[in-house]
Parts: C-alpha cells; structure tokens; sequence
C-alpha cells in the first residue's frame, strides 16, 4: 500500500452504470485501485469488463454511479490539469496540423511559453520534422507519438493510456512501448495503461490489475518488477508474469 | 486546379456542343443557339439596365446567403451541441421544413413587401432550413473521443466550439451552402417574377413576353454563370478554411 502523501489517484468503492434506451447496464462493478506518484498500473480484462469506464473515471470524465474518485486527496469532479489522457485512436484532430495538436492543450492553458520544451519533446519522440502535416498525412505509430507529444507536453503527475497501441503492428507496438518507458523513467510520472495486450502490460505495468466481468471487477493484483526495464523483454520472469496474466485472464472466461 | 480548368473547358465544350445541336434541330426561333446567345449578350452588357438586372439579382442573393448564414449556423451549432434545446427545437424544425416554401411566397410578400426586402425574405426562409439542418447534423457527429481529448487538455464548452465543434462542421457547411447554391438560384427566378422591374428572374419574363428568345437565354446563361460563381466561391473558401479535408 503506497504512503498517502504519495499516493496521486484514489477510487473508493466507484461503480458506473450507463442509461441505454432508459435501460441500466453496469460497466463497472464496486471497484477499490490506487495509484502512487511514480507508479505505473496495467489494467487488463476481457472487452466490456469496464478498463476504459476505470480510465475515464480517473480522467474525471465521467462522474461514478456511486463511490469516489480523488485525485491527490480532493474529489475528482472534472478533467485535472495534471491528469493526460491518450486515447486509443488517438483523439487527435484532423482539423489541426501537428503541431497545433501538440500546443493545443498549452494555448488552452495559456502557457504559451513552453517552446523549447515543445521542441525538445518533439526531438524526443522523434516526430520534429513532422509540425506541419495533418494527422491524417501519418502513420497510426506517428500518430500515437503526437498523442503522446499532446499530453507530455502539460508535464501531467498522471497519464493515463487506453489501449494506446491497440491499433498498431507488433514492432511498432513494442517500440512505441519502448518509448512510453523511457519518457517515464524520465520523468516518473504516476501512469495507468489499459490494455488487451498481456506483454504490453506486463513491460509497462509495475502492478498488473486484472479484471474479469458481469459485473466488471477486479479480479487480482500481479506485482510485476520488470515493468518499463530496458530489455526485460527476453528475461524468463517477463515470460513468467506473462503466463500467469494469461491465466488469470483464462479464468475469467 | 489545372484538372479542374481542363474540366471545365471540356464540360463547357460538351454544352456548346448539344446547345448548338438543339439550335439547329429546333430552329433559333425557339432555341437560339450559343453564337446568337454569346452575341446578344455582347449587346446587352453595353446597357446599363442589363447590369441594373444583374446588380439587384445578385445583392439579393448575396444579402439571402449572408442573412441566412448568419440565422442558421450558429443556431445549427448551439442544438448540434446542446441535446436539450435540439429536444425542444426538433419538433418545431421537423413540422415546418417540410412545408414547400415557396408556397408562402404570396404570404412573404405580404408581410415584408413587394421590394427587396420581401424578396430577400423568402430566399432567406428557404436557406434557412437547409443550412440548419446540415449544420446541426454535423455538429451533432462530433465523436465522444473528441469531446474527451478536448475536455482532457482543460477545454471548457468554449474550447469545444471553438477548436471542434467548429472546424469539423465547416466542410458540412460549405456542401450546404453549395446545395443552397442551386437551390436560391432557381427560388430567385420566381420571386423576381412579381412586383418588381429589375432582377434576372424579371429581365427573363420580360424577354419571354416580348418574344425575345436570344434574351431569355441571355438570362438563362446569366444566371447558370451567376451559379458557377458562388459554386467556385464556396469552393475556394473551403479549400482555405478546410485544408485538412482536401489531402
């Protein structure tokens, strides 16, 4: 259990239940997770059992049925500014070049004055010679590189990541999970990746959640020591923790 | 560009060539044919009274476009944003537009007048709906994720319209405005039939009454070229404002 001071991101109890056609249907079943400054959280789960419903109540984009969600000790009513949300097809908007992505969220925040940090990002993510062009004059990984550009750029104490890569070849997917690694192990950020994808977790997840459904819940909690290592692809415990994710997995069906 | 110049000679050259095919199998009495048509237009444009015609027709499209832009895109923007004032507006919107409008002619006369104003009011009542419609429809596409990535970077409703909701109903709105194009065309030629002496639609039931046949296609051309233009018009102003849309 992670120290409170420490501690970035709480859920209590939190359950979501969305209206279809005046129907209720649960998406998330009473659900207790924290995250800590610093640590990262994969959450992986059937489709439907309720991960991006996890990751939107943490974004404070939507509101809980019942239960709470803090963030730093104070109820998550709405969108924080050090909260980042990257989403799976990206959220990018075609309508803006590039660049105007990436400062979007500082124009709206009226920090106008970040240009070198912009340009060192850019650098970083290897996507500098790219300002200029429209989002749909990419690729799906340099698009997921913009995306991360756009919430990185507002130095977030939490980034949270749905099924980021989902749509990506496996080189792409692997290098891209590179990336995200070493932008954390940078700046340690507390970070949350919703996944389908069991390597994916286990590379970028200290802690693994997994969750089953109807009604979804976590179901188990799988430490994991190798999350966001260099090389921790090959290791015999990478392989390890995968199998047991797998199994786990298996079980719920 | 250079396609699109190509094109058109190619589209005009096929005109030209069924228009003079008709001239001679129906005879230039009832259909003049382009060199006698291109010829009184020469003659026509020395009079100051043809570009009188022309001025009024074209400030009274002009002024229904800009009016009716005005009315009915940002409302277009407000109910595809707001669900609940689409709610309340919705039935309203569906019982009248599918009223014919141009049946309310007489009735719009008869409130606004028989000069410009009614005129304009009428073509205004037409554009209205159509640029509503299509407005509304695109602003109410605007996904779920986009909403969420805006919102995320700290947006407020403000930052919505102004960096989604906006740009990414602006190709829609220009198709309106093109369908309009046609449409408000067309609607002048009738409302310039009553109660005035100057407007296209006037200068064509002039000619007709006169027997003036090369003059009614004078009008006819006049007001196709008229259409041409906004069509281009709205065609530049897209491939400016949405370049996004034209890769």
């Amino acid at each position: 259990m992670p120290d409170s001071f420490l501690e970035l991101i709480r859920c209590s109890q939190v359950t979501k239940t969305y209206l279809a056609e005046g129907e209720p249907v649960p998406a998330l079943g009473a659900t207790d997770v924290s995250v800590s400054a610093g640590e990262t959280l994969a959450v992986v789960g059937p489709s439907g059992c309720g991960k991006s419903t996890l990751l939107l109540l943490m974004a404070g984009l939507e509101k809980p049925t019942s239960g709470s969600v803090e963030f730093k000790g104070n109820t998550l009513a709405k969108p924080h500014r050090e909260i980042a949300l990257v989403l799976q097809d990206y959220g990018l908007f075609p309508w803006k070049t590039v660049l105007e992505n990436v400062e979007l969220g500082l124009r709206i925040r009226g920090e106008s004055s970040a240009r070198t940090r912009l340009n060192e990002l850019l650098e970083e993510l290897d996507i500098s010679d790219k300002t200029d062009v429209f989002p749909q004059q990419l690729s799906g990984g340099q698009k997921q590189r913009v995306a991360l550009a756009r919430a990185l750029i507002l130095r977030p104490s939490l980034l949270l990541l749905d099924e980021p890569f989902a749509a990506l070849d496996t080189l792409t997917r692997e290098r891209l999970q590179d990336l995200v690694a070493a932008a954390w192990t940078r700046r340690k950020f507390g970070m949350v990746v919703v996944t389908h994808n069991i390597q994916e977790a286990v590379r970028l997840g200290q802690r693994i959640l997994v969750m089953g459904k109807n009604p979804g819940a976590i179901l188990e909690t799988v430490e994991n020591p190798l999350a966001c290592d260099t090389n921790c692809r090959g290791s015999d415990v990478f392989f390890e923790i995968s199998r047991r994710v797998r199994s786990l997995l298996e079980q719920t069906g | 560009m250079r396609s699109s110049k190509w094109s058109y000679l190619w589209a005009v050259a096929v005109l030209l060539a069924v228009w003079q095919l008709g001239a001679w199998w129906a005879g230039e009495s009832v259909l003049a044919g382009p060199v006698t048509v291109m010829v009184k237009l020469g003659s026509e444009a020395q009079s100051a009274k043809f570009w009188k015609h022309l001025g009024s027709s074209s400030l009274r499209i002009f002024a229904a476009l800009v009016l009716s832009f005005v009315a009915a895109v940002p409302l277009g923007l407000f109910l595809g944003l707001s669900p609940r004032a689409d709610r309340i507006a919705r039935p309203l919107i569906y019982l009248t537009y599918p009223v014919p409008k141009i049946v309310l002619l007489p009735l719009v006369l008869l409130i606004f007048g028989l000069g410009d104003i009614g005129k304009i009011a009428m073509l205004c009542i037409i554009l209205f709906f159509q640029l509503l419609i299509t407005t509304r429809d695109a602003a109410r596409g605007v996904s779920r994720a986009a909403r969420y990535s805006l919102y995320s970077l700290g947006g407020t409703r403000r930052h919505l319209f102004l960096h989604v909701v906006w740009p990414s109903s602006l190709p829609a709105v220009f198709t309106a405005l093109r369908i309009a194009t046609g449409t408000v065309v067309a609607v002048l030629f009738f409302v310039e039939s009553i109660g005035t002496r100057y407007g296209m639609g006037f200068y064509i039931l002039d000619a007709w009454g006169r027997g003036d046949v090369p003059q009614i296609f004078v009008g006819i051309v006049v007001l196709a070229l008229l259409g041409v233009i906004l069509y281009e018009t709205f065609d530049i102003l897209e491939r400016i404002c949405c370049k996004w849309n034209q890769l």
